[in-house]
């Protein structure tokens, strides 16, 4: 078991993590997952490694509460204790002195563009960051993030902070504008994703992304994460996370990404009612005492 | 010897009907009760040069033991069969007898062959009925510490096999749940998760320590291994499956039959959603293959409410390398066969596969593997709706631990090589057995050789000579 050693709440839907995890701890380097699950009857799902401590033996997970199992994660404590962590998988990201790179997350992948911006600024490159969120309720870590870019762009859907609009607009801008992008990073959902890497195409602008299909091992053994990329079909656990944006058969891996769609409903809603009952039960409990 | 009045046919086992059983995912079959095992084993002609031996990997005494069943003395059958073979309650039911111990039986020259698995399956189920596990003896601690990587047949074999001899062992199984194949791709309906959990309980009981969630490569490498550990033993399997490479493979609903058994069986898909892990429930299933996988994969189906689970495979049935009863099996739940096929693409629609499109082929030449090679017969395409689609066409060991570790050298088709004698890999202190070393095979085979690397690494750790 897996214990949940500090809980911090980053916005409505993103709670931050540190769990104990040794052997995991030891061995993580950045851009690198685990696959987790809750209970015995849960689901394992892939995280990123958002930092870790070999001497505290600890690595942070951030998480997004967007269905069933997710929800059920953010919901835990301090003290609680995760089932199954398992990693570090995936190839670690490769830093390099590239010149100035753009940087580029939306929701939860703020927190998992930090680690790696960090290291891109420790190796000497001068970072432009653009945060993309919904409204402003859902932007944390401005300050974290600022502190290791450049230059840094918020934009909210709704206007209600920074720019209104998305991250493509700025990105278009920096391109057109500035001829010394050498390198584009971007980490979120995987629409964001598809449309940073066709505004980036036509500038020829080397762009990587960290692809967030479904998984079950995540060793390589079962092939739900493979994607169709130009040098041919990639496992995303073992030959990614990390993908060249512009290779990636982006409509086949959102495809794939929405195919349970009917059954994530039906487990989210299973699982509310299940909270429902639960805390009826125990409201009955304190009636009856 | 007495002569012997021959009964042609074997005892059979009773079992769910397939009317009933494919509503279900509990076992097909019930074993036999002791009356009949009694009555098999009188079957036995006792053959003074017993061909049953020669076909069987691990040279159990099997008119030995089908004698003492004969007797009623399970006890003194189920011990002389452990003396080989550690696991039978798990090879009684998955071992291809029909290729192995039944295939050389002198019985099956005119006859049906004795029930040699059925009867090995009796005596292992038998004894766990009997609650009182005899615990082996094991030697003192010579301090010695062995890893073993993976946790299905072969590293079981080789953790159970140590630690009788003293050494300390440690597993370290990359998945959260201990068995390899048979905790993850063998469905509980033809081997129950209870038996698997049971013998690693065994093995564990023996003083072998278990880590789950530790990925040999990554979470350390097999050098960082041996910085803590006198030898390695990897038993990490063929875990990767092979796609087809034609077009439509990567549309949504084309499953590994790896992902999809994996969903099922490991993570207990098929009770979604007290489990949470979602799996297709399709109406029209596909599975591409003849093997094991194929047969388990469109079984698979059918209990999670397919109306039609077709099985496509490029060959005839008797080319088909699944065991015969899990061939007889399928076709009583009523499986498709399209033989003589094979798919050359999946079309969908929305990104979800619709159908598979396919050609007929005749049979030619014998190829490598003596079976005849499947023809294609030109302008015979035609089409499968579907809207799932298993396949189920092979798996070799994952590049994983190759990737850290690039002194163990590779052989044939991604799979370690090994001495055979030994299992020693081209790496000092390391061994390899099972699926890895050989590519998919079969149980037995695996634990055969983790028989072999047991004693060579036991032998490596009394002299230190490589
Ligand atoms: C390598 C990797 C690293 C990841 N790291 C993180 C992380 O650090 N923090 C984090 O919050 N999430 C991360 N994810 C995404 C996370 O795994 C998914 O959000 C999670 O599996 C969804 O499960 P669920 O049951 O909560 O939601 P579901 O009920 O499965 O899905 C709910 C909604 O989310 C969408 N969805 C489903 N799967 C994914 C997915 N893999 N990615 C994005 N959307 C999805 C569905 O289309 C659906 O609309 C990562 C994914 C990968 C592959
Ligand atoms: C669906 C299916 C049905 C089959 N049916 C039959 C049958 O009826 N009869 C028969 O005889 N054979 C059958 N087989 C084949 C048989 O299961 C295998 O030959 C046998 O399990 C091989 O044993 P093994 O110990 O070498 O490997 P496996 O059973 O594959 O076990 C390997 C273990 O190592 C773990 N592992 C892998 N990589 C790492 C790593 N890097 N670090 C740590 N752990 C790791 C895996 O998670 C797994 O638990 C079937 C196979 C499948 C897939
Ligand atoms: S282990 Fe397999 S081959 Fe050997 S006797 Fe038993 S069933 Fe037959
Ligand atoms: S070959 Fe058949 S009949 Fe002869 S000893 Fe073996 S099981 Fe008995
Ligand atoms: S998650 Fe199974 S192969 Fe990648």
């Amino acid at each position: 078991m897996y214990r949940i050693q500090k809980k911090q709440i980053l916005s409505d839907t993103v709670k931050l993590m540190e769990v104990n995890a040794p052997q995991v701890a030891r061995k993580a380097r950045a851009g690198q997952f685990v696959m987790v699950r809750t209970r015995e009857e849960s689901e394992r799902i892939p995280l990123t490694i958002a930092d870790y401590d070999k001497d505290a033996q600890t690595i942070t997970l951030v998480i997004q509460g967007v269905g069933k199992s997710t929800m059920e994660m953010c919901r835990l404590n301090a003290g609680d204790e995760f089932a199954t962590v398992s990693g570090p998988l995936g190839q670690p990201t490769k830093i390099e002195n590239f010149g100035t790179v753009l940087c580029i997350a939306g929701g939860v992948g703020i927190a998992l563009l930090y680690p790696i911006a960090r290291e891109l600024k420790a190796a000497g490159n001068r970072i432009i960051t653009i945060i993309g969120v919904r409204t402003k309720g859902m932007l944390f870590w401005e300050e974290r993030m600022q502190s290791v870019s450049n230059v840094m762009i918020i934009t909210t859907d709704d206007g209600s902070y920074g720019r209104k609009g998305v991250v493509t607009e700025p990105l278009k801008e920096l391109l057109e504008e500035r001829g010394d992008i050498a390198h584009v990073w971007a980490i979120g959902p995987a629409i964001m994703m598809k449309f940073i890497a066709e505004t980036t195409r036509p500038f020829n602008i080397p762009t990587i992304v960290s692809l967030n299909t479904i998984m079950i091992d995540g060793t390589g053994m079962c092939g739900s994460c493979r994607v169709l990329t130009d040098d041919g079909p990639k496992f995303v656990c073992v030959d990614g996370p990390e993908f060249d944006a512009h290779k990636v058969d982006w409509n086949n891996m959102m495809q794939r990404l929405e195919f349970y769609r009917d059954e994530e409903q039906a487990a989210l809603e299973h699982w509310r009612h299940k909270c429902q009952m639960d805390a009826a039960a125990a409201g009955v409990k304190e009636k009856d005492a | 010897m007495p002569k012997k009045i021959i009964i042609p046919k074997k005892t059979q086992m009773l079992g769910q009907a397939p009317a009933d059983r494919i509503n279900n995912f509990n076992e097909v079959t019930w074993g036999y009760t002791e009356e009949q095992a009694m009555a098999e084993a009188g079957r036995c002609m006792e053959c003074a040069r017993p061909g049953c031996i020669e076909g069987c990997p691990v040279n159990i005494n099997i008119p030995g033991f089908i004698k003492l069943v004969a007797e009623g003395d399970f006890r003194a059958a189920v011990n002389l069969v452990k003396e080989t073979n550690a696991l039978p309650a798990i090879t009684g039911r998955v071992c291809p007898q029909e290729g192995q111990c039944e295939g050389l039986c002198a019985l099956g020259k005119k006859h049906e062959p004795v029930g040699i698995g059925n009867l090995e399956r009796f005596v292992a189920d038998w004894e766990a009925l009997q609650g009182n596990l005899h615990v082996p003896i094991i030697a003192p601690a010579t301090g010695k510490k062995v890893a073993v990587a993976g946790s299905g047949p072969a590293g079981l074999t080789v953790a159970a096999e140590l630690a009788r001899s003293g050494h300390s062992v440690t597993v370290f199984e990359a998945l959260h749940e201990a068995g390899g194949v048979l905790a993850y791709g063998i469905p509980e309906f033809r081997l129950p998760k209870a038996i698997v959990r049971r013998e690693v309980e065994f093995v564990c009981s023996l003083g072998v320590r278990l880590v789950r969630d530790f990925i040999v490569g990554n979470t350390a490498t097999v050098d960082e291994l041996l910085e803590e550990f006198d030898a390695v033993f990897l038993g990490t399997g063929a875990g990767l499956p092979w796609f087809l490479g034609i077009a439509g493979e990567n549309l949504a609903g084309v499953y590994s039959a790896n992902e999809y058994l994996t969903r099922s069986n490991l993570m207990k898909a098929y009770r979604f959603p007290e489990y949470d892990t979602p799996i297709a429930h399709g109406r029209r299933v596909i599975t591409i293959g003849g093997g094991n996988v194929a047969m388990d994969a469109a079984r698979t189906a059918l209990r999670l409410g397919a109306q039609e689970s077709i099985i496509v495979y490029r060959r005839t049935r008797n080319e088909m390398p699944a065991r015969l009863e899990e061939i007889r099996h399928a076709e009583e739940e009523g499986i498709v066969f399209e033989l003589l096929t094979t798919p050359v693409a999946f079309h969908g629609a929305d990104g979800r596969v619709t159908e598979a499109e396919c050609i007929r082929n005749k049979l030619g030449k014998p190829d490598a593997s003596g079976r005849s090679r499947p023809v294609p017969v030109s302008n015979s395409n035609f089409c499968i709706a579907a809207d799932i689609v298993v396949i189920a066409v092979g798996q070799s060991p994952s590049p994983l631990i190759h990737r850290t570790t690039p002194d163990i050298d590779i052989g044939r088709a991604g799979a370690v090589a090994v001495d055979e004698k030994t299992m020693k890999t081209s790496k000092k202190g390391v061994f390899a057995g099972g699926d890895v070393a050989t590519g998919g095979a079969t149980v037995i085979l695996a634990m055969g050789q983790a028989k072999i690397a047991s004693r060579a690494i036991a032998e490596y750790l009394r002299t230190g000579e490589w």
